[in-house]
């Protein structure tokens, strides 16, 4: 299981070199110019400095390799300091937002706990009701519920978020008024008060999201509990006179889970993706809204680092999900 | 004994593909689907023929209708024909969708027919494709908008140019699950024994795979093309809802909506005629390609 473990986790780090390395090089072809905005009475020499401390004078791999070792060298080292109190990366240069004129990653951590709130709210939620859905639909087979369930997961695939947000919006906060419009970011939590105040402006955000988890999920459960139902280890379960409850509810499902635990650690970098849209529909002031703005902004260090970090949550929940199926199922550890 | 004297069929021998219309009839939402859909694409395309309103003709004495006979869908805040846009935007977004779905098809199964047949090109290819597979696809898509917009713009004209940046970006980024698919029949395929026979009797590479392994791979693609149209058409949806899409005055479906959003609080219905329009053609379409898996399957199929 570890050598299992060890040689995905080296695959991975070409993976995240060649993305960063595509990412580098499709922002490398930009056409903006971080000097637009400055008046034309500077003189050029001048102009030529203020490049050069952006960091832009160089050539283009010895910014790749500054780049690479600010974000997996420097950053992680302010983290450690910043959790033990040392002082590693004192002096150290960090990665620069052209737009706020400072560290980017300092403005992530302040947006990230937004997102992660919203996101993992919605995505555990929509597990919670997926579940469920998938092991009854699959067990009533062709039932007038499972009619049902295909129809409801087909409408979760095929309406986009950027209709159901504005849809709920309409009917939830304009024509009945129950929750707020806008997403506060400021709110804090004090009292029981404010506490439910947030719990309702959640909602609306974590519906929205839960729904396409729940499409997704709810579908592979009942594939999954389909393919173990027909085995014959179940027949053997129940010529032994086990419950109905037992031989579903403990066999089939523990075994039904194997691909759908995988399936749910895939599932949640493409929630962040979709978050991006959700955030701009309820004002969610995330990551996906700051990815937003620096690319309107034309903030190229905050773009490259943003993408950069969704594509590190990808591979990192594929190797979870990779590590999880051996755990899971032993088949796959001694291919 | 059983009698044997009586083997001639009582039905008129038909063709395969008299098959699969007849499975794919028995799978009634996938014919409501397809219908839906064809109504849908004559609608956006035959519409503006008929329909007295040009979609970009400004009057501003007639802004901020509701729905009335005149225009049954109401104005929008510059008075141009809520009908009229929808469909114009539909053509776009429709457009954007087949075109797309093309690229990515042909790319997809080009790439997995080529890993599949060619063992040495297989690991590259395959390890290719799991490197797309772990970009994430909206911020790039998001990027690549934002940095190639310009250029082209001004290169080929701004509606062509985003429509070209649009296409190419979606195709590029949505062809890994085709060509994963195909690879594997491709593979399967291989170890058949009419292709031995094939290969036996002294057939090319090239003539191998137009016409034994690409026949052969057809259903695959084509439900994956199906599958391709609803995510081609989403994807730009969302692009146009970011405002990272076409430009302000080039309707599309996600602009529309994009648009009506800004003026929730007082026009709230205006949301819903886009969204339907997303949501309806990506519903027939995923059904369509429902019916399709099912109807090319010939070991459902006659059951």
């Amino acid at each position: 299981m570890l050598t299992f473990t060890i040689r995905r986790l080296i695959l991975a780090v070409p993976t995240l070199l060649f993305i960063s390395l595509v990412i580098f090089l499709l922002l490398e072809l930009a056409p903006g110019d971080p000097m637009a905005q400055v008046p034309l009475t500077v003189p050029p020499e001048v102009k030529e400095k203020m490049r050069l401390a952006l960091g832009l004078g160089e050539p283009g791999y010895i910014r790749f390799y500054k780049w690479l070792v600010q974000f997996f060298w420097v950053e992680p080292q302010i983290l450690f300091d910043h959790l033990f109190g040392t002082t590693f990366a004192e002096g150290k240069q960090r990665i620069i937002s052209w737009q706020h004129r400072g560290p980017v990653m300092d403005v992530v951590v302040e947006r990230l706990p937004q997102t992660l709130w919203v996101v993992g709210l919605s995505y555990i939620v929509g597990i919670l009701i997926a579940l469920p859905i998938g092991i009854y639909s699959a067990y009533k087979q062709y039932s007038l519920f499972d009619q049902a369930g295909t129809f409801i997961t087909m409408i979760g695939y095929s309406i986009p978020p950027f209709f159901t947000g504005p849809l709920v919006i309409v009917l939830f906060s304009v024509n009945l008024g129950w929750f707020p419009f806008i997403y506060d970011t400021t709110h804090e939590v004090v009292d029981w008060d404010s506490f439910v105040y947030q719990l309702r402006q959640m909602i609306m955000p974590v519906m929205v999201l839960a729904l396409q988890t729940t499409a997704q999920i709810s579908r592979y459960m009942r594939a999954s509990m389909l393919d173990n139902l027909n085995q014959d280890y179940v027949r053997t379960a129940r010529a032994k006179g086990l419950s109905e409850r037992v031989v579903v509810l403990v066999h089939v499902l523990r075994n039904s889970m194997i691909p759908v635990v995988t399936v749910i650690a895939l599932g949640l970098p493409a929630i962040f993706g979709g978050a991006i849209i959700t955030e701009q529909v309820f004002s969610v002031n995330g990551i996906g809204a700051q990815l937003i703005g620096a690319i309107q902004a034309n903030d190229l260090p905050t773009v490259q680092t943003l993408t950069f970090m969704f594509a590190f949550l990808i591979v990192f929940f594929n190797l979870i999900a990779d590590v999880l199926y051996g755990i899971l199922d032993p088949r796959i550890r001694y291919d | 004994m059983t009698d044997t004297t009586n083997t001639e069929p009582t039905t008129p021998p038909h063709s395969q593909w008299y098959d699969v219309w007849h499975q794919f009839k028995a799978h009634k939402g996938a014919l409501l689907g397809g219908i839906i859909f064809l109504i849908i694409v004559f609608g956006v395309f035959i519409g503006p023929l008929l329909w007295p309103y040009d979609a970009t003709y400004i009057d501003i004495r007639a802004r901020n209708q509701g729905p009335s006979m005149a225009h049954p869908f109401g104005t929008d805040q510059l008075g141009r024909d809520l009908l009229a846009r929808m469909m114009a935007g539909g053509q776009t977004s429709i457009a954007v969708g087949l075109t797309a779905m093309l690229l990515a098809l042909s790319l997809g199964s080009f790439v997995g027919i080529v890993a599949g047949f060619f063992k040495k090109l297989d690991g590259p290819l395959m390890r290719l494709t799991d490197l797309f597979l772990a970009l994430p696809i909206l911020p790039l898509l998001l990027v690549m908008m934002m940095l190639f917009r310009e250029p082209l713009s001004s290169a080929v004209g701004p509606e062509r140019g985003i429509f070209i940046l649009i296409v190419v970006a979606i195709g590029v980024t949505s062809w890994m699950p085709t060509a994963r698919i195909v690879r594997g029949d491709v593979l399967a395929l291989k170890e058949r024994e009419f292709v031995l026979a094939a290969r036996s009797i002294g057939t090319s590479n090239k003539n191998m795979i137009t016409r034994h392994i690409l026949p052969n791979v057809l259903s695959p693609i084509m439900v994956s093309a199906t599958l391709g149209i609803a995510n081609a058409i989403i994807t730009e949806s969302a692009l146009s809802f970011l405002g990272l899409g076409f430009p302000p005055d080039f309707p599309t479906w996600g602009r529309l909506l994009n648009d009506a959003v800004q003026y929730l609080q007082d026009y709230p219905e205006r949301v819903f005629w886009p969204g339907l329009g997303i949501s309806l053609t990506v519903l027939s379409v995923n059904y369509l390609g429902d019916g399709l898996r099912d109807a090319l399957d010939p070991r459902i199929r006659g059951r």
